[in-house]
């Protein structure tokens, strides 16, 4: 057997870069683009932008409440403002905020998370964002997206941008694999099968995708034909490409770096319930908090490599029939 | 609408105001009294006086803006809001039934006049301030006022909120704390004190006027002083009587979110006639 694609998947810039780098390209096209930080910005990478355009950009100090708040304001009279701080701050600080005064009224407000996930490492649990995708779907009438690297994060950078209406993106702190070659095409709703496959369907985000495409090299050698998707658009989703999986495939593994209970997997679940069920599995953190350690170190303990994709897959397997 | 300066006239248009917010919180038999009569003086000044707006055309992008942080009290803002033409008066005693434009806590979705939803406390102040600067960016004349409850101001993003605005100089917005001293469970002093509340807001890097919030000449002439303070935002606190008007809901938490009886209501017009 061989795979229908090799991918390299040589180390690249961490998300979080390629997002600083792609916000102070978006400065330079668009005037109306101003960016809030909470005192991260050599982190989150908002200071691509801020050194460029100074004037737009717009300190808030460690205040994610009314950083979001100010945000809304600033979209409701007409400017794209794009908040940003670290995933855990502005997603768990400012949720009233998102809730109240962006998804309610539906403003045009672009909210970036940094170091996402378990994979931040060394911090520890306190700044290990788990759960923001879960809660970024609570916000009725946001877009939410997780790019696995620089050129998805770049091009959902620019789609966020042009975008009319409240985004959430996801992005992290660690270096990323390269997935997509320059000029690979995105949209809002869509989804990338970047393997094909018939027995399983892989379906991932973020740094999780680079490990899918590791699970299904390993497959391939055992005779096991898998998928894979980035889903990069968690809402909305791509539910052709999750019926589509759940048919031909009709065992599913969904993986994420993510709280397991209340993440993409269970959006998955509950598109392949509504059209057309098949066996899963689902690989993320399992009601639990993390701990510090490399990041290599966390995120093996916590089971997010390829290797417990592969274990996934198999126990799906064995359940298919 | 017809826009005015003259003290008695606005005293005259807060009287039908008074009147309007006791009947639609009688026929919607739930809401908040207490904190919409007390800001009266307050909102009516603002829209038929001091700010730049259309109602014509609501979203004439150089207009002064309103936001309502105490979201609770938007009978006396859905009230002006109709007497200058915005909503029909004659839909106020919708206010709280399914399908109404007038909605328990101000909603942008069934009014899109309004500048914000409203409801859930401290966060119209951050709001304004985003306001206010999107304003300074586009080079605009425009104003954000917003109004808030003391009890409000006991959340912690407002403080953040006061914080930003006194740093970035925003001096574009003018905050108007309705001082009438009660929230729903008793006196502010029982519940959470704010003193020294003048203090709080000047060591915060604000402008400070303190007033009779229903002084209609003192608070003119508040907001008269706020559009003259450079470099720094504008706060006006307003010393004010919750319940104002009706001298059996004056100073009573009680009033803070109950309804009156129709034989209440008659007793209350009679006040206000």
């Amino acid at each position: 057997m061989a795979l229908s694609k090799k991918y390299e998947l040589k180390i690249g810039p961490a998300t979080r870069e390629a997002f600083g780098k792609a916000l102070a390209e978006i400065g330079r096209k668009n005037p109306d683009v101003v960016v809030c930080d909470a005192d991260l910005s050599k982190s989150t990478n908002t200071h691509f932008f801020a050194k460029e355009f100074p004037e737009r950009f717009i300190q808030c100090g460690i205040a994610e409440s009314n950083m979001v708040a100010v945000g809304s304001g600033l979209a409701a009279a007409g400017k794209i403002p794009f908040v940003s701080s670290f995933s855990a701050f502005v997603i768990n600080k400012g949720f009233e905020q998102l809730r109240v005064t962006a998804a309610y009224p539906n403003v045009n407000l672009k909210v970036v998370g940094t170091h996402s996930g378990i994979s931040i490492g060394e911090d520890g649990p306190s700044q290990m964002s788990i759960e923001d995708l879960s809660l970024a779907c609570n916000l009725p009438g946001f877009t939410v997206l997780a790019p696995c690297d620089e050129v998805s994060m770049t091009a959902a950078i620019h789609m966020t941008a042009e975008h009319v209406g409240p985004v959430f993106v996801r992005a992290g702190r660690s270096k990323a694999a390269h997935v997509y070659e320059p000029g690979a095409e995105f949209h809002i709703g869509g989804s990338t099968e970047l393997l094909a496959g018939t027995d399983v369907a892989i379906f991932a985000n973020g740094l999780l995708v680079a490990e899918a495409l590791r699970a299904a090299e390993t497959l391939d050698a055992a005779g096991i034909s898998a998928r894979v998707i980035d889903l990069y658009s968690i809402k909305p989703i791509d539910r052709a490409a999750i019926e589509r999986a759940s048919k031909e495939c009709r065992a599913i593994v969904v993986a994420e770096e993510h709280l397991k209970d209340t993440g993409i997997g269970s959006r998955v679940a509950q598109v392949t319930s509504e059209t057309t069920p098949c066996v899963m599995e689902f690989v993320g953190v399992d009601n639990t908090y993390a701990e510090s350690g490399t990041p290599e170190a966390v995120v093996e303990k916590y089971g997010l490599l390829a290797k417990d994709i592969v274990t996934a897959v198999h126990k799906v397997l064995a359940r298919k029939n | 609408m017809t826009k005015t300066s003259n003290p008695a006239e606005l005293a005259a248009i807060s009287k039908t105001v008074r009147r309007h917010i006791l009947e639609m919180i009688t026929a919607a038999k739930s809401g908040h009294p207490g904190g919409s009569l007390s800001a009266t003086e307050l909102v009516v000044t603002l829209f038929f006086d001091i700010m730049k707006h259309d109602p014509a055309n609501p979203k004439w992008s150089d207009r002064d803006r309103f936001i309502l942080g105490k979201g609770h009290a938007c009978p006396v803002l859905y009230s002006v809001m109709a007497e200058c033409g915005y909503t029909p008066v004659d839909k106020l005693n919708t206010f709280r039934q399914l399908g109404s434009i007038y909605q328990g806590h101000p909603d942008m979705r069934f009014i899109p006049a309004l500048e914000a939803s409203t409801g859930s406390l401290g966060q119209g102040l951050s709001v304004a301030l985003g306001m206010a600067l999107a304003a300074r960016f586009n080079g605009s004349p425009s104003r954000t006022f917003v109004v808030l409850g003391d009890g409000e101001i006991q959340e912690g993003q407002i403080w953040e909120a006061a914080m930003f605005g006194a740093f970035h100089k925003i001096d574009n917005v003018v905050a108007i704390v309705d001082w009438n001293k009660i929230q729903l469970d008793g006196f502010v002093k029982d519940i959470m004190p704010l003193d020294p509340l003048v203090d709080k807001w000047t060591s915060f890097g604000w402008h400070v006027i303190n007033i009779d919030g229903h002084n209609i000449e003192a608070v003119q002439k508040a907001f008269h002083e706020a559009e003259t303070v450079k470099g720094k935002p504008t706060v006006i606190l307003a010393n004010t009587i919750k319940g104002k008007g009706v001298s059996f809901m004056e100073n009573n938490p009680k009033w803070h979110g109950t309804a009156p009886s129709k034989d209440e209501l008659a007793l209350a017009l009679k006040e206000l006639a």
